[in-house]
């Protein structure tokens, strides 16, 4: 295969940065850009910073061929096709390894969220880091093997050290987790210090780990994350139940003779195996966001454990490769923080536009109730109108349903705009008539109905004052449903007056439209008949 | 061995954290009785019925069930744990809740079949919960919640079954069509032990009482465990308590 290629790309890109992890954690502006600051005056500073981040994504064009392989398309879209379809054989790697690492990221995060343990991936994903040195030092190498073992011991040591600070002090677990984080990777940091002191350190990419890079990802690292998305895959596949049962009631699993502590463990396991094929990629600070912000994307658009686990896989995916990709394009960013803003910006989009719980979709479900409570209340108008009248003569004007509504015209003829529009009404006499159609008369009729019954029912059964009970019918009138309806009815033993003498329009006048005799039924039909 | 009593507790201590919260606790449970569990707030009625099913560690004493220890014949007990121990927002519908009731008889590894999904149908239709089937769990009232853990305890098909407050937040319509189905698996030769807190229905709803506080202050068929004095043992001095009990007394004449 090129390995040439791959190899000669990659020294290419560690000659690029020399910036020791910390001193570009302090500084994440592109460098040729950074001594530029200080010459501008405060005001243009936000300009400038606007426009390097710019530069960031997009620019640095004259770059480019040079960094994605021998690339020498320079428009964006053609990059993302060659990048996408697998045919640069330097990306590859890379490409394949985000992806793999957001699907196995993705899965274990849903576990982690239904369980509310957010906190114990983050804890867990920085306890590897001294692992991940220590591994290093094994042979002194970037040995994928070495590193993986040592990072996984060194995770499952951080939860047990948790555990053990649970079970002997009074301290609870989030003080226990946050203990454990901060001292583990104090002490993967100076280890990592240590190794970059030593004379072979510095070209070593043990600071990768730290904010990640994919561009870092090997052959022998791709085996390893292939090898750790299908154990993680079989494992959820063949205990879905397992893992569902001792996620939602741990208490009745162990009751109905399932190993939940070794389930539970093999679950930690997974999540540590997870975190360890994505710290190359994704790096120490950053990868406990791939666990949790996939599956909390997931967690807002289903209500089912399988299809979160499906979407969090996917979103993972995406992340993962359009981090990678946004990594390449850039100045050889480190890939973490792309693929985690990815993955944010996934949230963002199940936050504002999930079917369901998304904030848009609420907005329009209760914009659409009040629209509706309006039209309702036009027609409990035009029928007090025609009520007032004894249902003589054919509909109603603007100018009745203005007085009515204590209103001006405008503001009825917009009302009566929108009765027609929801088929509710027509309009005659150049729109200054409004005729009910036999959709709006029912309405109409058992809004009316609806309010009168309430007021009826507070007055009789509640023993409320018949002045008290307006106001609150005004609001119940919209929402009750035909059965609380028809048990009002049975309760109150089909009366047919209100408490203030009005009559109650019946089942009877909904469906002829028109109702009892004396009405008039031209009401109902209006002209369009 | 049909001989055995579903359940037998002798001399069981359980402490967390070494206070101990039960004190030998002698107790053998006859077959086909519905068992009434009623005590004060933190009398130990949960840890008696987790203790019972082999989920806490015991400080002394042994428990059995149908003879055997419970580790051996757990699917033959039947759980409905109190409707806060789980988080009701979590991604899983009802149909879902219902089929974990046959995991213990699936066993590890094996996925639940078309049986299994017609048994879960059945007891869902059983509670009157069957047109919320594929409802997730958090878009039920308290009561419809509590009906489906019910269902999801009948789905286990167990001879023993615990129910740590079955009645809590239920309206007094389903309370009643609950006792109604656990008598009828009282009938069936089922044994049921149930934590009730409400004393006065408690005489009317239970075969047997089990009066516990730390310790069993009585246990026997409620004609001739519920009265005064036993009441008295068991609430300590506590006085919205005892006026209930005096009027529950009283009612009995
Ligand atoms: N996990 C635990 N750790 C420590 N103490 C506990 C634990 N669970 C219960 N206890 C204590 O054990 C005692 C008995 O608790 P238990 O839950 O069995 O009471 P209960 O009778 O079920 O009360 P309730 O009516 O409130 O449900 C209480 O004093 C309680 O504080
Ligand atoms: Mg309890």
């Amino acid at each position: 295969m090129n390995h040439s290629a791959t190899i000669s790309v990659r020294t290419n890109r560690t000659a690029v940065r020399r910036l020791s992890p910390l001193s570009s954690l302090l500084s994440p502006l592109p460098s040729p850009l950074l001594p530029l600051s200080s010459t501008f005056s405060p005001l243009s500073r936000p300009l400038y910073l606007l426009s390097s981040l710019f530069y960031l994504l997009l620019g640095a064009p004259s770059a480019h061929a040079a960094r994605i392989g021998d690339i020498s398309e320079t428009k964006l879209w053609e990059q993302a096709l060659r990048f996408f379809t697998f045919q640069d054989p330097a990306v590859r790697y890379a490409l394949a390894g985000s992806m793999l690492l957001g699907v196995t990221c993705g899965l274990l995060g849903s576990f982690i969220v239904v369980r509310k343990m957010a906190l114990v991936g983050d804890a867990l994903s920085h306890a590897v880091l001294p692992g991940v040195a220590l591994g290093f030092l094994w042979n002194m190498s970037k040995d994928p093997v070495a590193i993986f073992i040592g990072a996984t011991v060194a995770g499952l040591l951080g939860t047990a050290v948790v555990s053990l600070i649970k079970q002997t002090t009074r301290l609870k677990e989030d003080t226990a987790l946050g203990l454990v984080l901060a001292s583990f990777f104090a002490v993967g940091i100076c280890l990592v210090t240590m190794i970059q002191r030593l004379p072979t350190g510095n070209k070593s990419g043990i600071d990768k780990f730290l904010f990640g890079q994919a561009a870092a990802i090997s052959e022998g690292d791709v085996r390893l994350m292939a090898v750790v998305t299908v154990l993680a895959i079989a494992t959820i596949v063949l205990g879905y139940k397992e893992f569902l049962v001792t996620s939602f009631d741990a208490v009745f699993a162990r009751a109905v003779g399932f190993p939940v502590q070794v389930i539970h463990y093999t679950l930690m396991l997974l999540l540590a195996f997870a975190v360890v094929i994505a710290l190359q990629a994704v790096g120490v600070v950053l990868v406990s966001a791939m666990l949790i912000t996939p599956a909390a994307a997931a967690y807002l658009l289903t209500d089912r454990m399988s299809r979160m686990l499906w979407l969090a896989a996917l979103f993972g995916m995406v992340a993962g490769a359009v981090g990678a990709f946004l990594s390449f394009l850039g100045n050889n960013l480190p890939t973490g923080p792309f693929m985690v803003l990815g993955a944010t910006a996934v949230f963002g989009l199940a936050f504002l536009f999930g079917p369901r719980h998304g904030v848009v979709a609420k907005w329009w479900r209760q914009r659409s109730v009040t629209q509706r409570t309006q039209r309702e209340n036009t027609l409990k108008a035009v029928y007090h109108v025609l009520e007032g009248r004894e249902f003589k003569g054919e509909g109603v004007s603007l100018r009745e349903l203005a007085e009515r509504r204590r209103e001006t015209v405008e503001e009825a003829a917009r009302e009566a705009d929108s009765l027609r529009h929801h088929a509710q009404a027509t309009l005659a006499e150049d729109g200054n008539l409004i005729v009910l159609t036999p959709d709006g008369w029912q309405r109409a009729c058992a809004i009316v109905r609806n309010h009168r019954l309430w007021e009826l029912y507070l007055t009789h059964e509640a023993q409320i004052a018949a002045d008290h009970v307006h106001e609150d019918a005004e609001k119940i009138e919209h929402v009750l449903g035909e059965e609380t309806v028809r048990e009002l009815e049975r309760r109150l033993k089909y009366a047919t007056r209100d408490p203030h003498g009005r009559a109650i329009p019946g089942l009877a006048d909904l469906r002829r439209g028109a109702g009892t005799e004396h009405r008039d039924p031209v009401v109902g039909y209006g002209r369009g008949s | 061995m049909t001989d055995a009593p579903p359940l037998e507790i002798h001399d069981l201590t359980v402490a967390y954290h070494k206070k101990p919260v039960l004190w030998g606790i002698d107790l053998v449970v006859p077959r086909g009785k519905l068992v009434g569990i009623v005590g004060p707030n933190g009398a130990g009625k949960s840890s008696l019925i987790k203790a019972a099913m082999g989920l806490l560690p015991l400080s002394s004493g042994w428990v059995k069930v149908f003879g055997e220890p419970v580790a051996k014949n757990f699917r033959r007990v039947g759980y409905v744990p109190q409707r806060e121990s789980v988080d009701w927002d979590f991604p899983v519908s009802v149909m879902d809740v219902v089929l974990m009731g046959r995991y213990g008889r699936l066993g590890l590894l094996r996925r639940p079949g078309k049986a299994d999904r017609d048994i879960a149908r059945e007891c869902l239709e059983k509670v009157k919960m069957l047109p919320y089937a594929s409802r997730q769990i958090s878009n039920l009232s308290g009561g419809q919640q509590q009906r489906v853990f019910l269902a999801r305890a009948l789905a286990q098909e167990s001879d023993l079954y615990f129910m740590d407050e079955p009645f809590a937040g239920v309206d007094a319509a389903t309370e009643t069509a609950i006792i109604a189905l656990l008598h009828e698996l009282k009938d069936k030769g089922k044994t049921l032990m149930v934590v009730h807190h409400d004393l006065p229905t408690a005489r009317n709803y239970f075969d047997m009482l089990l009066l516990l506080n730390m310790r069993v202050v009585a246990f026997g068929p409620t004609e001739q465990v519920f009265n005064y004095e036993t009441l008295q043992q068991t609430y300590g001095g506590r006085l919205t308590i005892l006026s209930e009990v005096a009027e529950a007394v009283r009612a009995k004449g």
